[in-house]
């Protein structure tokens, strides 16, 4: 008697919970202002679109600490459900066999429907594995895109933005004398721009071994006679003013809204800030090209986010996770996130819907980085990078162009310098990872 | 004034100016860039003079707030921590201090050591294991857990120390003759002695606690523990593009009115004369 | 350490009064910083799943890297640098604002402003002040025929973050100096005064020689905080750069740990930059102290 009691209190109980008690999924994410207040948006509307799962998002700060903090968690047992680390800190959870769900697999198990075909190959491609198979689902993601000042281009007379590097040196010498601009073009995330999107974009490789996709002995072979030619290129035109350079990160981007400088290469994303600082008018376009270099342009890489599920949940917390990736890739909520945020849609669906809501028309310039991304279909050199600690060699290689601006170091030593500094970083990170 | 020299006078006020000048532009160009609209700042050389949008600026701050959580119950958390911080250190600091220079016991000098390195290694590169402590005494999201690894540190120790090592001894020879007991003499007479110091140091403590920032950040994932710096932080984060930096600036003056406070309030204790011992 | 010549005997009472900022300390730091240094000898994956011991490679690898070599000179400018334009000029404000008396409190809660900006925005301030396009100060340099540019120009970028880091300590050193100064006994100024010496002469012969054990213990503050804190500043204004002009050691340190989570090779770092450290304490301790009244 007392045990059917108690067996029927325990069914009562349970069915309790799952009847009237939402599982808890935690988000840890990095998106500070309005992109924060969206990101609340999403989970509010996901949590009251259904009464199984409730999402919390939490802020944990700039994308590095957000990544610290969950490292710090997870060390300590005490992780959440999702983290959204950005791409640079890719091969580091990738490595993390056991730290991490990945995302085909949590799909699988959990048994919501997901088909990899409908997301944009030249986007989730970063994040997939040398079998296809889905890591991380992208969040954010931008590539970079040519910005020009329209009102400076029309007052020197130049139709159009300029398609080859060549166009980029006529064109910067032609506003420099003929408008108030001072400089030609400035870059910002060099290493990003300039050596990583600049090889895909050229289809030269970045790294042996797929840039990294391969396996974790890769090396690096950025300082190739390309590459070189480009950084030697970019010193002359340090020298001589038609580049200036502002800064490693999206430290120039002020350069471009004073009109300064009539040319900036930067993330997709940074449109809608640069449209709202820039009193001229600004036109967009796809990245210059050498246009003797066989294949190019092929396709540009992406950076930004992602967001990755880590290990040691409950199958229920898993099951609500890929509930909500779901929701999150659906196409009204990829295409809002996307037209609200200017990153790039994660499905084709989610592309075709912002087309047909004349989304493209309305706002131009926001499908240059699309068009570019998707140019062609990505070859093993153009679908990202994946290499161990790549925040140093970023460093590194700010340090040595930099050296390069300034005149001190020639484009060919300094790419050697990085390459071989760069491998040595790599090593260690293999070493650490046995 | 000890005595008239207009001309020493003039000059020490003209040096006091110009330094001040140098030293308060940054936090004026805070103010101006708070009164402007965010293009106006980044597109061009940044203005010198207010503009007209300061009250909007201000409004829209104390108004509609950011974040996720009222600006009041940023400041209110912020001001347990801070407070939470200056007190606990400045009790603990001065005992141990007291300890250390009014008592020979075994192990004093290791104590005093093992005390003073925590003055190295900030807390950004021991994080992990730091973090792995707090979870372990299960602190996480907790104000003792705010309060208490930011504590572990020797500053306050080291300047009392010094303090009382300055203190005559013949005022623990006549403590002693008249057989008071150690507490006694710390609290008649240390105490009283200290408050110049003491003062100092709770202004630089509360300062100090008030903007921390990632340690909070990393240990809480309660939104209503969200403090003032960790909210003007992440109004600044934005991925790809540019803050609205007329809001930043704005708060981050706001957020500077109750340190200022503080510091009024302490002026009082830095008047000459009541630090001298009693003839 | 120098000692009181009396001092209470008491058998447990020193333990007592010593505990709680000892417990603290060992549970806070001790224990953690030494489970951060242990890391110096592993290479380990950020989320601690592989961890392979590697004995002295760590420091092997720091000590072959030439860059590594160079930001201890780089380190070494800068502060001493910072320590010196920080306490030299807090020590002048200090001195006139407890002359003066008048408007002493204006001066004080102005001058103690700095510190209550919080570091995240003090390290945009700067960023915005000397941006070699939209800052002020670099415009005006630049009307006056003097071309700013520290994104290429490492001179300038080491300047920059020296003003920064100097900027952000004189408010702590001013406010303890001036706490040293009006806490000298009155009488002995007056005394000075009546025997017919200057204000600048009284400085020199009574109000600094009495300031000695504050002025120590900020020169070991200040050198702790330029070393170890100053990695914030760096990273809003230069990210050590142009090349590895700015790249002071704890800058990497923090760099290595935080941004590019290799702990082993930034623990390495850590333990020589607090053997760097330990060691200059210990000769301030031995040398200057020692001539430090008290």
């Amino acid at each position: 008697m007392i045990k059917t009691l108690l067996a029927g209190a325990v069914l009562l109980s349970t069915t309790a919970t799952s009847a009237f008690a939402a599982t808890d999924i935690t988000w840890w994410h990095a998106m500070g202002g309005e992109l924060g207040d969206k990101v609340n948006e999403i989970a509010k509307n996901f949590n009251d679109s259904q009464d199984q799962y409730h999402v919390t998002p939490v802020y944990k700060g700039t994308y590095p600490e957000t990544m610290t903090a969950a490292i710090a968690a997870f060390r300590a047992g005490k992780q959440p459900d999702i983290v959204q680390v950005y791409e640079v800190g890719t091969a580091t959870m990738m490595a993390a066999e056991g730290a991490i769900k990945p995302v085909y697999k949590l799909m699988q198990d959990s048994g919501v429907d997901f088909d990899p075909s409908d997301y944009l190959q030249a986007v989730t491609g970063y994040y997939t594995d040398t079998d296809g198979h889905m890591l991380s689902l992208p969040f954010n993601s931008s590539t970079p895109i040519l910005y020009y000042n329209k009102d400076e281009f029309d007052k020197a007379g130049i139709d159009g933005a300029p398609k080859t590097w060549q166009d980029v040196a006529d064109d910067s010498k032609k506003v420099m004398e003929n408008s108030d601009a001072s400089c030609g073009f400035t870059t910002g995330w060099q290493s990003w721009v300039q050596l990583e999107t600049f090889s895909a974009w050229h289809n030269v490789p970045f790294g042996t071994k797929q840039n990294g996709f391969g396996g974790l002995d890769t090396k690096f072979v950025f300082n190739g006679d390309l590459q070189k030619r480009h950084i030697s290129d970019m010193a002359k035109w340090a020298k001589s003013g038609v580049f200036k350079y502002g800064g490693r990160q999206g430290d120039a981007r002020p350069l471009f809204y004073s009109g300064e400088c009539s040319m900036y290469m930067g993330s997709s994303a940074s449109r809608a800030s640069i449209l709202a600082n820039t009193k001229a008018k600004v036109g967009f376009a796809e990245l210059p090209y050498y246009d003797d270099v066989k294949g190019a342009p092929q396709n540009t890489i992406i950076g930004g986010a992602s967001l990755w599920v880590l290990s040691g949940k409950s199958d229920e917390e898993y099951k609500g996770v890929a509930t909500f990736f779901k929701y999150l890739s659906s196409p009204e909520v990829q295409a809002d996130w996307h037209q609200f945020t200017g990153y790039l849609p994660i499905t084709t669906a989610a592309y075709e819907l912002s087309k047909k809501q004349g989304y493209y028309e309305k706002n131009p310039g926001a499908e240059v980085a699309i068009q570019q991304m998707t140019k062609n279909p990505p070859t093993e050199n153009s679908k990202g990078i994946r290499f161990g600690n790549f925040a140093q060699t970023r460093d590194i290689i700010n340090g040595e162009l930099e050296q390069v601006w300034s005149g001190n170091k020639s484009a060919e030593a300094a790419l050697d310098d990085a390459v071989d500094k760069g491998n040595t970083i790599l090593r260690k990170f293999e070493k650490a990872h046995q | 004034m000890i005595e008239n020299r207009p001309v020493f006078t003039f000059f020490a006020h003209a040096v006091l100016l110009v330094g001040l000048a140098i030293v308060i532009f940054p936090i004026y160009l805070a103010f101006v860039a708070s009164t402007q609209d965010s293009s106006t700042f980044l597109g061009g050389v940044v203005p010198l003079l207010p503009s007209s949008h300061m009250l909007e600026t201000y409004g829209r701050i104390l108004g509609s707030g950011f974040g996720s959580i009222p600006v009041w119950r940023m400041i209110a958390n912020s001001m347990v921590m801070a407070l939470g911080i200056a007190i606990g250190k400045i009790a603990i600091s001065i005992i141990s201090a007291f300890a250390i220079v009014y008592f020979r016991f075994p192990f004093r000098t290791l104590a005093f050591w093992l005390i003073f390195i925590t003055l190295m290694l900030p807390v950004e590169v021991r994080i992990l294991p730091t973090y792995s402590v707090a979870a372990g005494l299960d602190l996480l999201n907790t104000y003792q857990g705010l309060i208490l690894p930011v504590i572990a540190s020797a500053t306050a120790t080291f300047l009392f120390r010094q303090f009382f090592m300055t203190i005559p001894d013949e005022l623990l020879e006549a403590a002693l003759l008249d057989r008071a007991s150690p507490m006694q003499f710390f609290k008649d007479i240390m105490l009283p002695l200290s408050r110049t110091n003491i003062a100092a140091l709770f202004v630089i403590l509360f300062i100090y606690g008030w903007n921390q920032y990632l340690w909070p950040l990393i240990i809480t994932t309660d939104q209503n523990m969200t403090t003032i710096v960790v909210g003007i932080k992440q109004m600044v984060n934005v991925a790809d593009g540019d803050p609205q930096w007329q809001l930043v600036m704005g708060t981050a003056i706001l957020a500077m009115v109750p340190p200022v406070l503080v510091v009024l309030f302490f002026q009082r204790w830095f008047i000459k004369g009541l630090t001298e011992p009693e003839k | 350490m120098q000692t009181k010549r009396v001092t209470f005997s008491h058998r447990w009472l020193p333990y007592l009064l010593i505990a709680p900022q000892l417990a603290i300390t060992i549970v806070f730091f001790i224990w953690p910083a030494g489970e951060a240094l242990y890391q110096s000898v592993l290479q380990q994956g950020a989320f601690g799943l592989t961890t392979q011991f590697v004995g002295l490679e760590n420091f092997r690898d720091l000590f072959s890297d030439p860059d590594y070599l160079h930001s201890f000179t780089i380190t070494i400018v800068f502060a001493v640098s910072t320590t010196a334009a920080a306490m030299i000029s807090a020590l002048l404000f200090a001195g006139m604002a407890d002359y003066v008396m008048r408007a002493n409190a204006f001066y004080r809660t102005t001058l103690i402003a700095p510190y209550a900006v919080a570091p995240a925005i003090a390290g945009v301030l700067w960023w915005f002040l000397f941006n070699p396009s939209i800052g002020i100060i670099a415009y005006v340099l630049h009307q006056l025929g003097y071309n700013w540019n520290h994104l290429v120009n490492g001179g300038q970028a080491l300047l920059l973050v020296i003003i920064a880091a100097a900027w952000k300590q004189i408010s702590y050193n001013f406010i303890f100096f001036l706490a040293g100064m009006q806490a000298i006994p009155r009488s002995l100024i007056e005394a000075a005064a009546i025997d017919g010496s200057g204000p600048m002469k009284r400085f020199f012969t009574i109000v600094f020689p009495l300031l000695a054990p504050t002025t120590f213990f900020l020169l070991v503050v200040n050198i702790v905080y330029s070393f170890f804190e100053t990695f914030a500043i760096i990273d809003a204004t230069t990210q050590g750069g142009p090349g590895d002009a700015t790249e002071i050691l704890v800058y990497k340190v923090w760099h290595d740990a935080f941004i590019a989570l290799d702990l082993g090779g930034s623990a390495a770092q850590s333990v020589v930059l607090m053997a760097i450290v330990i060691g200059l304490t210990v000769i301030q301790f031995r040398y200057i102290e020692r001539r430090v009244e008290y």
